[in-house]
């Protein structure tokens, strides 16, 4: 008998179905799984057990008639998404012991789509970061090689769902928080458009840029939670109200990509891509071309000053929207004799070091004095490199690139260089600068065997055209399907 | 780009953070490296282009103004590191 925690989405929506199996089983051998390989991963910052169960027997016992497209399929969920009765900590030790009242709506369009929430999974504190190195609750390993890191800062999403703890997770992307992590461990991750999922009940770190992305291991397990998870909310005024069309995944007969012109942009190819990175997605490529898509190169100019943009514009909202960590209203708070020095040892003791780092940059880059400098060009630049795509979609409908410019790298590696951790994220942040969506799915493996990612890149509000070339790329490829040796 | 201890002081007080100082050491030498590498923006002339303040495509919806449900205090005030008669408490504002 197959290992029910090895499934997908799709095959245990069948199995359930059929009765083959029950939810209960699902969540049962999902909670086994994470506890034999949490040990050595730590991917898990809260495992709900008893809640778990509880759902699942409840959907066990719902009429197949009313029960919901996700009914008693087990999901975890970044710990920056807050659930009403489980902890929250968005990696930080300054919410330590915080429980919030009330739950993300990403979060309850799950539970009403009957998911089943085991647990919180881990992040780099506040999703900044690149690697899960930087949650205060102790790092997460790579299932693929427990050296190296997840990726970050959805880490601790991507390695449950690469080590067949959970079918699908929900993760953030701020800069590539669920691209570059999703490619570090073989899964499929979807970074939708700007405003399409609600933030409410997310904890902000960005907020012209957070998005709440999907991890799965294929497109067609991503599609069926990005299409409950999507779509617009009172709650959240920056929640688009566009309507989230149907989606329909390509069949896989003949050339299922005809017609599809694809963008390959030059600037994308350049000194620091992993030789191993940049030949699995040129042969990716020609897979799609051999699929039907027109391959046609294309130049995103001021893609090499998307970097120093997003580290104006994110460490300056971080600034802003971290100020109310402050001690008073919820989470931990440092001995102090005045309020004043509440404010300055709480956030000086309980925050971790890339947090104060970006906040000190952030501030920085608004002060008087530096303001117009470092933030007003920020801005000005931003609105360059939204043109550049703006005029590239006019020729071409996906951009299909590198997804990161090495596979995985070692623990430790860049803890002394935090330029060097920013440059990993070098080639997903122009789509969160842009506020278009994009997909990252596996294409290959290196010579360590490590898992390779590319990225395809949309137009706002197409969605489905990602996740439809990505699931005729998996139709013809198995690298989504392979699983590391735990 | 060059920062003085003090200026990093500085940006720690605005920013209400206590730093010890091998942190303010620290980052001296860390925020002067991201700030070369951000002034490559200082390259581009960007006189006639307008900033981008949000990607939003929908702006700024309206919404009737109308009482609905909220959160109820005494569940808030559950992860309050201090309280007292239904209100978060601090030490006095003034000495």
């Amino acid at each position: 008998m197959t290992i029910l925690s090895t499934l997908g989405v799709k095959e245990m929506q069948a199995g359930l179905l059929e009765r083959r199996f029950s939810s209960r089983e699902l969540v049962r051998a999902a909670l086994d799984r994470i506890a034999q390989l949490e040990p050595s991963l730590h991917a898990f910052l809260h495992v709900a057990s008893v809640s778990a169960l509880k759902k699942a027997e409840q959907a066990d016992q719902l009429d197949a008639t009313r029960a919901g497209p996700l009914n008693g399929i087990p999901i975890a969920i970044k710990d920056v998404l807050t659930v009403e009765g489980m902890p929250a900590t968005a990696g930080s030790k300054i919410l330590e012991g915080f429980t919030p009242s009330y739950t993300a709506t990403a979060v309850k369009r799950l539970q009403a789509a009957g998911a089943v929430l085991v647990g919180k999974t881990n992040t780099d504190e506040f999703a900044m970061g690149s690697s899960t190195e930087n949650s205060a609750y102790g790092l997460t390993h790579n299932p693929w090689d427990p050296a190296r890191v997840p990726g970050g800062s959805s880490g601790g999403s991507a390695a449950a769902v690469a080590a067949r703890m959970v079918p699908a997770a929900l993760g953030t992307d701020t800069g590539g928080s669920v691209r570059q992590p999703a490619s570090f461990c073989g899964v499929t991750g979807l970074k939708p458009t700007y405003g399409r999922v609600s933030r409410y009940g997310l904890i902000a770190f960005g907020s012209s840029l957070d998005c709440v992305g999907v991890l799965g291991r294929s497109a067609e397990d991503v599609a069926e939670v990005y299409a409950v998870v999507a779509g617009s909310d009172p709650l959240d005024a920056t929640c688009s109200t566009v309507n989230v069309p149907p989606l329909r995944l390509a069949s896989t007969k003949g050339q299922p990509l005809g017609g599809l012109r694809l963008g390959v942009p030059q600037e994308y190819f350049l000194e620091g891509l992993q030789a191993e990175v940049q030949e699995a997605t040129r042969t990716a490529i020609a897979q799609l071309q051999s699929l039907g898509a027109q391959v046609r190169e294309i130049s995103l100019p001021h893609t090499e000053y998307a970097l120093p943009v997003y580290y104006i514009l994110a460490p300056a909202e971080a600034s802003a929207n971290l100020a109310r960590f402050d001690g008073i209203r919820y989470g931990r708070r440092a001995q102090a004799k005045s309020l004043r020095e509440i404010f300055f040892k709480t956030r000086g003791e309980m925050f971790g070091e890339e947090v104060l780092r970006r906040i000190m940059l952030g501030t920085y880059a608004l002060s008087a004095g530096y303001y117009e400098a470092y933030y007003g060009q920020a801005q000005k630049v931003r609105t360059l490199i939204r043109q550049d795509f703006e005029t590239a979609f006019e020729h071409v409908d996906l951009v299909a690139c590198p997804a990161t410019p090495t596979t995985a790298f070692e623990i430790g590696a860049h803890t002394d260089d935090p330029l060097a951790m920013y440059l990993e994220d070098v080639y997903t942040l122009p789509a969160s600068l842009a506020g278009i969506p994009a997909i990252s799915f596996p294409v290959g493996f290196d010579g360590a065997g490590l898992p390779v990612g590319m990225q395809l890149l949309a137009p706002g509000f197409h969605e489905p055209s990602l996740l439809d070339a990505t699931h005729a790329y998996q139709q013809v490829t198995d690298w989504h399907q392979r699983q590391p040796v735990l | 780009m060059s920062l003085s201890i003090q200026e990093v002081e500085h940006i720690a007080q605005l920013a209400r953070l206590e730093l010890t100082d091998a942190q303010r050491a620290r980052y001296r030498v860390q925020l002067e490296a991201i700030l070369d590498h951000v002034a490559k923006l200082q390259q581009l002339d960007t006189k006639d282009v307008s900033p981008t303040t949000s990607v939003s495509a929908i702006g700024m919806p309206l919404r009737m103004d109308e009482p609905a449900k909220s959160l109820r205090a005494e569940e808030l005030l559950k992860n309050a590191p201090d309280q007292e008669s239904g209100q978060f408490k601090t030490p006095p504002v003034f000495d």
